[in-house]
């Protein structure tokens, strides 16, 4: 076949393509701090937990670079007085793709620091990447126990509390509560999330039940959306307490699913990550269902200078929006690095830390966040912990709110487990030196 | 006798839910020989354009809310028989001279490309329309509450069966589509429009797919992420019962929603695996599935 | 080109792209690695293009490559990188005598079904194995070099893809010679006419077969490569989006040229890169958009282009 001029028009255009994707330089460095922000911006995870993350980071990033928005510490300007260059990343794609993007992020456009993962499974890729290339990286949202339990890491955090700690606070919620609870059932999506949420939960309910018997164990798959079959079984089984990690469309179709075939009457279901379900589905959550926010996220914060600031900022600038978990904990690890750096690039005489400087400053901190006061207290200093609630749900029709009531509060330490204990194992042992009120 | 009306129930209500969403798929793989890719984004679309009529229409005032429903399934109708023509004869039609398999490959880059329009337009945030799920009132069988509305999908489907199978098998149009199934070069050969047959059978196949979406929607929240879970039960589905056979994604469907059924009431864990495990053993022993149709050589 | 002149062209080629290799940065490293894994992989999709049969579930083999060097690394202690990939090569090849017989028979959109099933299978069985890791997969720790690591202070990324440039390389070149030989051209024979191959005396099934488990063993070697390069191995490997990415680049490159897969392979990372950082909320579409203009504008890929002064010479899949 000839070539016609089409043709060779097309190869240009591939060629230049593939240079420009070759010829990328970093644009002006150290006078900006430039920060990489990973969630899901497609896909299921960007409804629920992505989208709002990355609003979170960009209003604060905006907040920082106007300097004296927010209540102090958090009132200087920019980080460290660099001006902030925020930039999202999307999740969707697969590993290999993520590993890339932070080589890309890291190596080729200059990133000081990245902020992202809500995927296990690329939280636990990533994190030896950004060892290997000496650069920050700061998990904020993947639930699994298993990247400092497993390693040792000197350049990556984990600025919130791994998912362990929502299975025993719940537990704990049932127990301290003496709600009926003899009877267990559990609806969990069959992957990694779903299973190790069930696994913490029901260890957890043996040992602070000694009664406590599982009825009923269903695993749809991730992202199946009919719930139908599963409902039934659950009427049948009778169970008193439904233990669910659903979280996002699948979560709000169970809902709407089971609500009308009178699931929540009658018994408690426990969901472990509820509060981003609150505002979409309004008065169709039903109320006294059991309900946590990976933290004191959202309806549980308490209140504070910071988290009027911070809930007030985020409304007015995304239409009303009211921030559930993924906002607040994109928020308290944005405000960890903030501190971070400001002490570090104070103590280097104001230049731009560099990332040995920044993560001195971030092992073992202790920071105020929306969602109260955190410390990484695990992982020798790089994994935090935090408090956690648990409440019932009551719609508001005067507010036009779900809210929270019968809210119980668990220290940090009494919800995650001690230094150089395993969570498994913890839980296993019947939470050894818990120090709970 | 209880579990088992309750194992029945469940597995026809999942069954009926199947066979509309998957029936699409096999029919324009019968037809033009195309394994749609891009299925499950046809079924988010028609989703979508319900919720949000439905939004509209619930939101404005005292409108008698069944009508709401027939909205829904008819706009859905529409926005397919726009984009069945529009995809058929704007992109398919130049690449049929081309080996069938790069049609796959063609409506996976239309699932990457529709993926991505579907959030432009209608953003991350969900939409709803529960109105209608509560139309049909409920059911209590043997102590369990159903929602009526899941009942009714039962008979949609049934109903939807009858019409597919009488269009295809009564009505002239449909005995050319027959035609044009099993030899699509002896049809033209003797005169039958083949081009128009495959729009037609395009665009029912989107608006099949479409219907699937617009009937969920009072169940579920319609957000990204929708397309892949729908595509990936329907190949299974289509594999089962074979490759363009509307009987064969009806038996498949109940296969399916009975073995999940089966699997959710007495063995939970294999949830994840069943379908595969039915879809397995269908090609270990007959690859064509159930009703498909063997392969002629041509020499 | 001979023989000869073709074997003269690979180690050119592979000194040129081990020289460049030091001066690419590492994000660059890291996706010429990948690029050429998948590539690898993409090679032994044409094997069978050329056969007639396209097969949609690569990413099966490519997941047991992984797991099987991931798994001999992390339960087997092995480290050295050379073994591994031999291992994840392996794996693949036993899982191809194990389904090909059952594929050998099927021809067109069966085969493609078949294959998509089949790979789902593995996905979904990956996904349940909690012992594997589930669905979070496993992390893979560095690999070794027969110590050379260590002595030259190489960075691990760079020594992986030294090696992917090595592997694809010498199977590009063999694959070339195979080509041009009797049993290569049988393939072609097989895609025109299979009843007249038959005819000819030999078993069409056998030769679809013995493509089948060479596509099965390369496919192997990318996977394991890509695990190595990755770190991480997870059953994302076999969905069906990942087969679905080598056939894209079976198609890009055309069956007329070896070169040009590989060069198809790096263009799609670069989009995919390209469009990552430029359409953050668009990326699927840009890169669906790029793969439904190269579908419809450059049917013959781009080893047409590569090839143009070959004028009339070069007819729809046979070989220079």
């Amino acid at each position: 076949m000839p070539i016609t001029r089409t043709k060779r028009l097309l190869s240009a255009a591939i060629s230049t393509l593939s240079l420009l994707g070759l010829a990328q330089t970093a644009c002006a460095q150290g006078q900006t701090f430039k920060l990489g922000i990973v969630t899901f911006t497609s896909g299921p995870g960007a409804e629920s937990f992505g989208v709002p993350a990355w609003n979170s980071a960009k209003m604060l990033a905006d907040a920082f670079n106007q300097g004296g928005q927010l209540p102090p510490p958090y009132d200087k300007i920019g980080l460290g007085g660099l001006k902030v260059e925020a930039s999202v990343i999307d999740e969707n794609g697969g590993t290999t793709k993520q590993v890339q993007e932070l080589r890309n992020a890291y190596d080729r456009d200059g990133y000081d620091a990245v902020i992202g993962y809500i995927s296990s499974s690329n939280c636990l890729a990533g994190a030896p990447v950004a060892e290997e290339l000496k650069k920050i990286l700061i998990l904020f949202d993947c639930g699994t126990p298993r990247i400092f339990e497993d390693n040792k890491y000197r350049y990556v955090f984990r600025a919130t509390a791994h998912a362990t700690m929502d299975n025993v606070a719940m537990a704990r919620y049932i127990a301290k509560r003496k709600l009926k609870s003899d009877d267990v059932g559990g609806i969990n999506p069959d992957y990694a999330y779903g299973r190790d949420n069930w696994k913490d939960f029901q260890q957890s309910m043996v040992k602070l039940n000694d009664k406590a018997k599982i009825k009923s164990e269903l695993w749809p798959k991730f992202g199946a959306g009919q719930y139908g079959t599963e409902i039934s079984a659950l009427l049948q089984a009778n169970p008193q307490i439904v233990h669910t990690s659903l979280w996002g469309g699948d979560l709000q179709a169970f809902i709407l699913q089971g609500a009308p075939r009178n699931l929540f009457k009658d018994r408690h279901v426990a969901i472990i990550a509820a509060d981003h379900v609150f505002q979409p589905l309004g008065s169709r959550m039903p109320n006294d269902v059991l309900v946590g926010a990976r933290g004191e996220n959202g309806p549980f914060a308490a209140k504070s200078a910071l988290n009027d600031w911070f809930v007030a900022a985020y409304e007015k600038q995304f239409a009303g929006q009211v921030p559930s978990q993924a906002p607040y904990r994109m928020a308290q690890s944005v405000l960890a690095l903030k501190l971070a750096v400001d002490k570090a690039a104070a103590a280097n005489g104001g230049k731009k830390p560099t990332a040995d400087q920044i993560a001195d400053a971030l092992t073992g901190l202790e920071w105020e966040a929306p969602s109260g006061r955190i410390k990484m207290a695990l992982g020798d200093g790089h994994q935090a912990i935090q408090a956690n609630a648990i409440g019932l749900t009551k719609w508001n029709p005067a507010t036009k709110r779900v809210e929270v009531v019968e809210v119980e509060r668990f220290a940090a330490e009494c919800v995650n487990p001690p230094v150089n204990v395993k969570s498994e194992e913890w839980i296993a042992q019947g939470f050894p030196e818990a120090k709970c009120n | 006798m209880q579990l088992v009306t309750t194992i029945l129930l469940d597995g026809l209500i999942d069954a009926s839910w199947i066979f509309i969403v998957a029936v699409g798929l096999t029919l324009i793989f019968g037809v033009l020989n195309v394994l749609n890719l891009a299925h499950g984004n046809f079924y988010a679309i028609g989703a979508y354009v319900a919720a949000t009529v439905a939004g509209w229409y619930y939101a404005s005032g005292d409108n008698p809310p069944a009508f709401g429903l027939v909205l829904m399934l008819g706009s859905s109708m529409l926005v397919a028989g726009i984009l069945g023509p529009l995809l058929e004869r704007g992109l398919l039609r130049f690449l049929y001279e081309r080996d069938e398999v790069i049609l796959v490959l063609v409506t996976y880059a239309l699932f990457l490309i529709l993926e991505d329009a579907t959030k432009l337009i209608w953003g991350v945030n969900p939409y709803y329309a529960y109105d209608p799920y509560s139309l049909f009132g409920d059911l209590k069988v043997y102590g369990l509450t159903y929602v009526g509305y899941d009942l009714m999908l039962i008979v949609f489907a049934i109903f939807a069966g009858i019409i597919l199978w009488l269009g295809l098998n009564r009505t002239k149009s449909g005995k050319l589509v027959l035609a044009v199934i099993h030899d699509r070069d002896m049809s033209s050969a003797l005169g039958i429009n083949v081009t128009r047959i495959f729009v037609i059978a395009f665009t029912i196949g989107v608006f099949l797919a479409a219907i699937g979406g617009a009937i969920t929607a009072p169940k579920i929240s319609v957000q990204p992420g929708l397309a892949v879970t729908v595509v990936l039960l329907s190949f299974a589905v289509v594999v089962i019962g074979g490759l363009g056979s509307i009987e064969g994604a009806a038996i498949a469907a109940l296969v399916v929603g009975l073995s999940r059924s089966l699997a959710i009431h007495l063995w939970p864990s294999a949830e994840l695996f069943i379908v595969y495990l039915v879809m397995a053993l269908m090609l270990a022993i007959k690859p064509q599935g159930m009703f498909g149709a063997v392969q002629l050589r041509k020499i | 080109m001979t023989n000869t002149k073709i074997i003269l062209a690979a180690t050119a080629t592979l000194a040129a792209l081990l020289a460049l290799g030091p001066f690419l940065p590492g994000w660059a490293t890291f996706l010429g690695a990948v690029a050429l894994a998948k590539g690898i992989t993409a090679l032994g999709l044409v094997v069978m293009l050329r056969s007639g049969l396209l097969s949609f579930g690569q990413g099966l083999f490519y997941c047991v490559g992984g797991y099987g060097a991931g798994l001999l690394m992390l339960w087997g202690d092995v480290t050295n990188a050379v073994v591994l990939v031999i291992a994840g090569g392996l794996s693949g090849l036993v899982a191809g005598l194990l389904i090909g017989p059952l594929l050998a028979g099927y021809r067109k959109i069966f085969f493609a079904t078949l294959t998509l099933a089949l790979s789902m299978l593995v996905h979904g069985a990956l996904t349940k194995a909690d012992i594997l890791g589930g669905s979070d997969g496993l992390n893979l720790r560095p690999p070794t070099f027969f110590g050379l690591e260590q002595t030259t202070g190489l960075s691990p990324v760079f020594a992986i893809y030294a090696l992917a440039c090595v592997i694809a390389v010498a199977s590009a070149c063999l694959l070339r010679i195979h080509f041009r030989s009797v049993r290569g051209l049988l393939s072609l024979g097989v895609k025109d006419n299979e009843i007249r191959v038959e005819y000819l005396g030999t078993s069409v099934r056998r030769a679809i077969f013995e493509n089948y488990v060479v596509a099965a063993f390369l496919a192997g070697m990318g996977g394991a490569l890509n695990a190595l390069v990755l770190g991480h191995i997870d059953p994302e490997l076999a969905f069906w989006t990942t087969s679905g990415e080598f056939v894209f680049v079976a198609i890009l490159a055309g069956q007329v040229s070896v070169v040009a897969i590989f060069v198809a392979s790096i263009l799609l990372e670069l989009v995919r890169s390209f469009s990552s950082q430029h359409f953050p909320n668009a990326w699927q579409m840009t890169l669906g958009i790029f793969m439904l203009t190269v579908i419809l504008f450059m049917p013959n890929g781009i080893g047409a282009l590569l090839q143009r002064r070959r004028g009339s010479k070069i007819a729809q899949g046979e070989a220079p």
